[in-house]
């Protein structure tokens, strides 16, 4: 944690999605920047999607694919003029394959400063039968 | 390619193919960096975070990016026609037994400053952080203001 404190963030472009059958809605698709870690007992996710509002982000898990994806509000007024642009806008998209089995009723998303914080509890493992061997 | 006939680097054969690969990808997505960056109207200044200016009117409107960070961790000062934002933009969410599948998102310090096209109204600047989006409302003075001229 020291380290990372005492670091300068770099400017990074940020990344939009390539081919995918999304694209032929209008505008611009970029990819947010994602922290993924597991514990035991659970799958977090992590995802920057600075100004989307709960209203307009979809999650949805099916079939082991889980998919990310929120619109931008627009927040200039109309009679604003450009006078330096340097990120763009759009709608955010990202899919993941999840190799875990999760519990999809206990899924809790909380969407905070533009962050998104997505728990994702794994199902608990069946516990360990003992068979016991007759003999006769 | 270039570079190895330029600086004739002996151990060219013992080296991994794939180097050699990555170096042609490189060189792909300069070219197709150097046509595309003509057709948008993209600026940048290469500094965290990234700003977008606009005007009306009346105001000058500063906005950046800036999800997760706290509005107590951040420092916004004017003087003259500068602007300074710097900040600090923390990751909490460190568990100790937690595995990493992904680690995308930066944390550290920045601080940027950006020049505005006339001088600013200090006390009048106004600024909001919405759903991890910061907005710098500066109003502009009233000699900056467009004035309809009248012809009599």
């Amino acid at each position: 944690m020291s380290d990372s404190k005492s670091k300068e963030i770099k400017l990074r472009d940020k990344q939009e999605v390539a081919g995918s059958a999304e694209q032929t809605r209008a505008g611009v698709f970029f990819t947010p920047d994602v922290d993924i870690f597991e514990t035991e007992k659970a799958l977090t996710l992590l995802a920057d999607i600075p100004g989307v509002v709960p209203e307009n982000l979809n999650i949805d898990l099916r079939e082991n694919t889980l998919t990310i994806s929120g619109e931008v509000v627009q927040i200039e007024g109309a009679d604003e003029k450009d006078v330096m642009i340097e990120y763009e806008t759009g709608k955010y998209f990202r899919q993941f394959s999840l190799s875990e089995v999760i519990d999809q009723s206990k899924i809790d998303a909380k969407l905070n400063d533009g962050v998104l914080r997505l728990t994702l509890p794994k199902i608990e493992k069946a516990t360990p039968r003992k068979i016991t061997v007759k003999t006769g | 390619m270039i570079y190895r006939r330029m600086f004739g680097l002996p151990d060219w054969q013992l080296r991994d193919r794939f180097h050699e690969l990555e170096q042609m990808r490189r060189q792909m997505d300069r070219l197709f960096g150097a046509l595309t960056d003509g057709s948008t109207k993209k600026t940048g200044s290469g500094v965290f975070p990234a700003i977008n200016l606009t005007e009306s009117m009346d105001n000058y409107y500063l906005r950046a990016e800036l999800s997760g960070v706290k509005a107590e961790d951040l420092d916004i000062q004017t003087t003259g026609k500068n602007i300074s934002i710097s900040g600090e933009r923390k990751i909490f969410d460190v568990e100790s037994n937690a595995k990493y599948h992904r680690r995308e998102r930066d944390a550290g310090k920045f601080s940027r400053i950006v020049g505005l096209p006339d001088y600013v109204d200090s006390d009048a600047v106004e600024a909001s952080l919405i759903n991890g989006i910061l907005t710098v409302v500066i109003p502009k003075k009233e000699n900056a203001k467009p004035r309809q001229i009248s012809i009599k």
